[in-house]
């Protein structure tokens, strides 16, 4: 049988709360970029200008068909090459960090831009007759009347697709980047020590997600109107 | 920017000679798509089995289902996948691990990927189950009981073949998740769709034309199975149910 030793993680947990810090930064980023990215495409795709609901519609159907892993090779192994030989950056610029809030940021759009629309059409139509009624723009009606109700709809999906981001995040393991969990595999193959880190990992993963998961449905049950 | 564009790398035999680089990004695709649709299969019968405990009214069946569903919804896929791969075999009694270790090491990831995609999308497939039970009015359990019928009966004659027919669809689109997560996969060195346009760039030194063949190639498959899907879907509705 196999003999646990867990000695190697106390005197990592530096290392490890260095990833964590990473990892957190890359999912509020892709967070907040996300969901703004993912509402002006919801708008456009729900706009009655077809050029732009044509871009909305293809950019969340090309997104949504694609592996995040293939997203992020794309961002780790050719853009950055790309954007060298466009602009004058020099050479040895680590952009991985960049290039994965970016990544996510652009992937994560797609899947808020659908919870955003759904949102968007649950407030009743009314709402926005009723608001032009009163002689508001469409602008005015959307800032003032219908994203506000919509986004209380919505906060719940949102907030359980930022968990989801949140475990997605470890993917950037294919750009060698030290997240938590690439701090986790790194020092357990420096220690030999792989079984114990990968299930500590685990833990702590499945701690933040399962509590911020339970939190979301306490808030919703508190919220919905 | 020079770059120098070759579309025609495809059709030149890699440096093994037996085949072209069309050949490897094929036989990528075929280990992408024999990975999904086993998985899947797995996934089905796996989260069918634990969706209909999760709506049995017993504590422990019940019980057991959520635990399972919590575990692998609240970690992640990459974690897992790993915990599959290098914690399993060294977790088992030593002979058992021996045995898997042993296994060639296209079988050894191939098998760990798809466990893996199985029982990370089982849980999700639980899920879709149990909502698709619960959506049921509550009057047809309680008539087929009220028949006569025993539990296991209900369910079989009365309260499954209406659920089925209300979840088909969001489990083909569960067949989607399984294809594209099967990418996932390639970080354990299985030689799948993604881990075969990695190799193309750099054995051909043409990063454009491999990562845009390679995408399309997901794309294509996505996009087909997204018609095949809508075509069930018209077939299975329930008539005048309003899903």
């Amino acid at each position: 049988m196999y003999e646990f030793d867990w000695s190697s993680i106390p005197g990592a947990l530096p290392y490890l709360w260095i990833g964590m810090v990473m990892t957190l930064k890359i999912t509020v980023v892709a967070i907040i970029a996300g969901i703004v990215w993912g509402t002006l495409l919801a708008l456009m795709r729900m706009s009655p200008i077809k050029v732009l609901s044509w871009f909305g519609a293809g950019y969340v159907n090309l997104f949504r068909s694609i592996p995040l892993v293939m997203v992020l090779l794309w961002f780790f192994l050719i853009v950055p090459s790309l954007l060298v030989s466009l602009f004058d950056i020099p050479r040895s610029y680590d952009t991985r960090l960049i290039s994965a809030m970016v990544a996510f940021s652009l992937f994560e759009a797609a899947y808020y831009s659908e919870i955003i629309r759904a949102g968007i059409r649950s407030v009743s139509k009314g709402q926005m007759g009723a608001a032009n009624a009163l002689g508001m723009s469409y602008a005015q009606a959307m800032r003032l009347i219908i994203l506000p109700q919509a986004f209380r709809n919505m906060v719940p999906l949102l907030l359980t697709q930022g968990i989801i981001l949140f475990q997605d995040t470890s993917l950037v393991y294919v750009s060698s980047l030290a997240d938590f969990f690439g701090t986790a595999y790194l020092v357990g193959s420096r220690d030999g020590r792989l079984v114990e880190l990968l299930l500590f990992s685990g833990a702590v993963y499945f701690i933040i997600s399962f509590s911020a998961s339970q939190l979301v449905k306490h808030f919703q049950k508190r919220t919905s109107l | 920017m020079n770059y120098h564009w070759n579309w025609a790398i495809f059709l030149t035999e890699t440096p093994s000679g037996s085949t072209t680089y069309m050949g490897w990004m094929l036989s990528g695709l075929e280990v992408t798509l024999a990975l999904s649709l086993s998985a899947w299969i797995i996934a089905l019968l796996v989260g069918g089995l634990m969706g209909v405990l999760r709506t049995v009214p017993n504590r422990w069946l019940s019980g057991i289902a959520t635990v399972y569903v919590e575990i692998f919804r609240n970690t992640p896929l990459l974690v897992q996948l790993f915990i599959w791969y290098f914690v399993l075999p060294e977790l088992l009694p030593t002979a058992m691990g021996d045995a898997i270790k042993s296994l060639n090491p296209f079988l050894q990831q191939f098998l760990a990927a798809m466990v893996c995609l199985a029982l990370f999308t089982g849980a999700r497939v639980c899920e879709q189950v149990r909502s698709g039970i619960n959506s049921l009015a509550v009057g047809q359990k309680s008539a087929g009981l009220a028949l006569g019928l025993t539990l296991p009966q209900t369910y079989r004659y009365v309260i499954l073949p209406m659920a089925i027919r209300i979840i088909l669809p969001p489990l083909t689109s569960e067949f989607l998740n399984i294809f594209k997560n099967s990418a996932v996969a390639s970080t354990i060195g299985l030689l799948e769709l993604a881990a075969q346009g990695r190799q193309l760039v750099d054995y051909t030194a043409q990063p454009y034309e491999s990562f845009i063949a390679v995408t399309v190639m997901f794309m294509v498959i996505n996009t087909v199975v997204m018609i095949l899907m809508h075509k069930v879907e018209a077939r299975v509705r329930v008539p005048g149910g309003g899903h």
